[in-house]
């Protein structure tokens, strides 16, 4: 695997791989000293158009647990602001020696052309309304280890309740968890939903009491709140009122279902309980598990050698049907 | 002996032969550690496990026929990988579920590491790292079923089952059924 770009390149077998992996990060990030020599002499860059904490920190302390030179790159301070192209900059750094870019990009597609102007690796760490590969690899990693889910998703029910239309997150999301197997199921306002999603093996529902007692899991979205000014919803009481986890709702969640959500929070929104009196909220889980996902995606794109990137290349041909031995 | 020049594999230790020499070794890991106290056993991932299981079941048979009333002492067992730690790191693939399980402190600890085949000493250089980030052991022996040679490193046995000199494209194969060559 030469980069991640695309939760949708991966088939289930890969999918599995990099979980299978993840566990051994989580039992490095548990030690005394969680720091292994792995990725010594390797340079990340994280490389961030657009603001984010807990994601670039993430990646940092992931590359960093692995003993890479991390360079961070800010974007505000750089000679981006002098003009300097999006492909000059790639080169620019490329030619400083670098193993891996961590991209997030406010274009959909950016990191894609991105490896086209270099020799290292690309990790798409968001872009756009398109795709967040890691955030899907951590919430199925999150949803694996709490529910018990080692070989897959088979028979859960999983809702996604929100702003689908602007969310890398739930594309990324409903690729990930039907590749799994999981039944996944769309919650939002007709006008927060993608124009057209024919193609998507979804349900797609408007009413969320109308399944918060049979789901699995609740994986709720921000409510951002620049789409009142769009009006694409009337007010955000309103939205609370029919799309959000009330106290009321979350009554009704089955005893081991799972609320989730990608950060950050709009409590009072989307998000109206407290969720550490949730005993399904995994919010924290979630970023906990972030570090360790990413170590296992640095892992595989950087440390693992020529056997197991053929082995990749061999699954992604066919991944529906790829299996590991 | 004629029948075996086509090159298929050779037993050369039976089932037998490999439980006889785990119950030695276990011997004498106590009998060089004057007991059990500290002694702690880390089989390496895959391969060195079940004997550090086997290895600890022995010692506890061993222990209590020594001391009849104190009934039999579980020596600590633990589990290591070491992919992150390799110098060809990635050159061979991360296995799933071989992950590094250490149950108790390491500082002061006589830990005795199980593998079973010992060839250019490379692994066991990476686990001598991977001990170190889970503490500072007062020794650190080495027990493997089988020595091939062809070391790269100036890393030694101090329990052997078998010396079994090899080729370097021969392949040596330890289970619970015995020791084949191919």
């Amino acid at each position: 695997m030469k980069h991640l770009l695309d939760i949708g390149h991966l088939g289930a077998a890969q999918i599995h791989h990099l979980l299978d992996l993840t566990d051994h990060m989580v039992e490095i990030n548990q030690r005394p000293m969680p720091k292994v020599p792995a990725l010594r002499g390797k340079t990340v860059v994280n490389l961030f158009f657009e603001d984010s904490t807990r994601t670039r920190t993430s990646f940092d302390t992931a590359a960093r647990r692995l003993s890479a030179d991390v360079m961070n790159f800010a974007v505000s301070s750089s000679s981006v602001n002098k003009g300097e192209s999006l492909r000059d900059t790639i080169e620019t750094i490329t030619a400083m020696g670098v193993d891996a870019f961590v991209v997030r990009h406010a274009s959909s597609g950016a990191p894609q052309q991105i490896t086209k102007w270099t020799t290292a690796s690309i990790v798409n760490a968001g872009d756009g309304w398109h795709q967040h590969p890691t955030q899907a690899l951590l919430d199925c990693y999150t949803i694996r280890t709490r529910l018990g889910r080692t070989t897959g998703f088979d028979g859960l029910h999983i809702a996604i309740v929100g702003d689908i239309a602007h969310s890398r997150v739930a594309r990324s999301n409903v690729q990930a968890f039907t590749a799994l197997g999981a039944r996944v199921t769309l919650v939002a306002p007709p006008t927060l939903l993608p124009a057209d999603i024919t193609g998507w093996p979804v349900a797609v529902s408007h009413h969320l009491d109308a399944l918060i007692g049979e789901a699995d899991v609740v994986y709720l979205l921000r409510m951002q709140r620049e789409r009142m000014r769009d009006a694409l919803v009337p007010s955000l009481r309103e939205y609370t009122t029919l799309y959000g986890l009330t106290p009321a709702r979350a009554a009704r969640l089955q005893p081991h279902a799972l609320v989730m959500h990608p950060g950050p929070m709009n409590r009072g929104v989307e998000m109206a309980v407290d969720p550490a009196e949730l005993p399904g909220s995994t919010v924290l889980h979630q970023v906990t598990n972030g570090v360790a996902v990413r170590m296992a995606v640095l892992f595989e794109l950087l440390g693992s050698g020529s056997e197991m990137t053929t082995d990749a290349v061999a699954t992604a041909g066919t991944p529906e049907t790829g299996t590991r031995s | 002996m004629a029948g075996q020049t086509s090159g298929g594999p050779r037993l050369v230790m039976s089932a037998d032969d490999v439980r006889r020499a785990i119950t030695r070794i276990g011997h004498e890991i106590v009998e060089h550690n004057h007991g059990v106290e500290g002694v702690v056993l880390v089989g390496l991932q895959r391969g060195g496990v079940w004997i550090a299981q086997q290895l600890q079941a022995s010692i506890a048979r061993i222990d209590a026929a020594a001391h009849e009333a104190a009934g039999p002492v579980e020596v600590p067992l633990g589990t290591l990988d070491v992919s992150f730690y390799r110098d060809d790191v990635g050159l061979r693939p991360i296995v799933p579920g071989s992950v590094t399980d250490i149950p108790v402190t390491l500082d002061g600890a006589h830990v005795v590491l199980v593998d079973d085949v010992l060839f250019t000493g490379r692994t066991v250089r990476a686990a001598l790292d991977a001990l170190n980030d889970h503490g500072r052991p007062h020794t650190v022996q080495l027990a493997v079923i089988v020595d091939r040679g062809h070391r790269e490193l100036p890393i030694r046995p101090d329990y052997i089952g078998k010396n079994l000199p090899t080729s370097r494209h021969e392949n040596v194969s330890v289970t619970v059924d015995g020791v084949e060559l191919a």
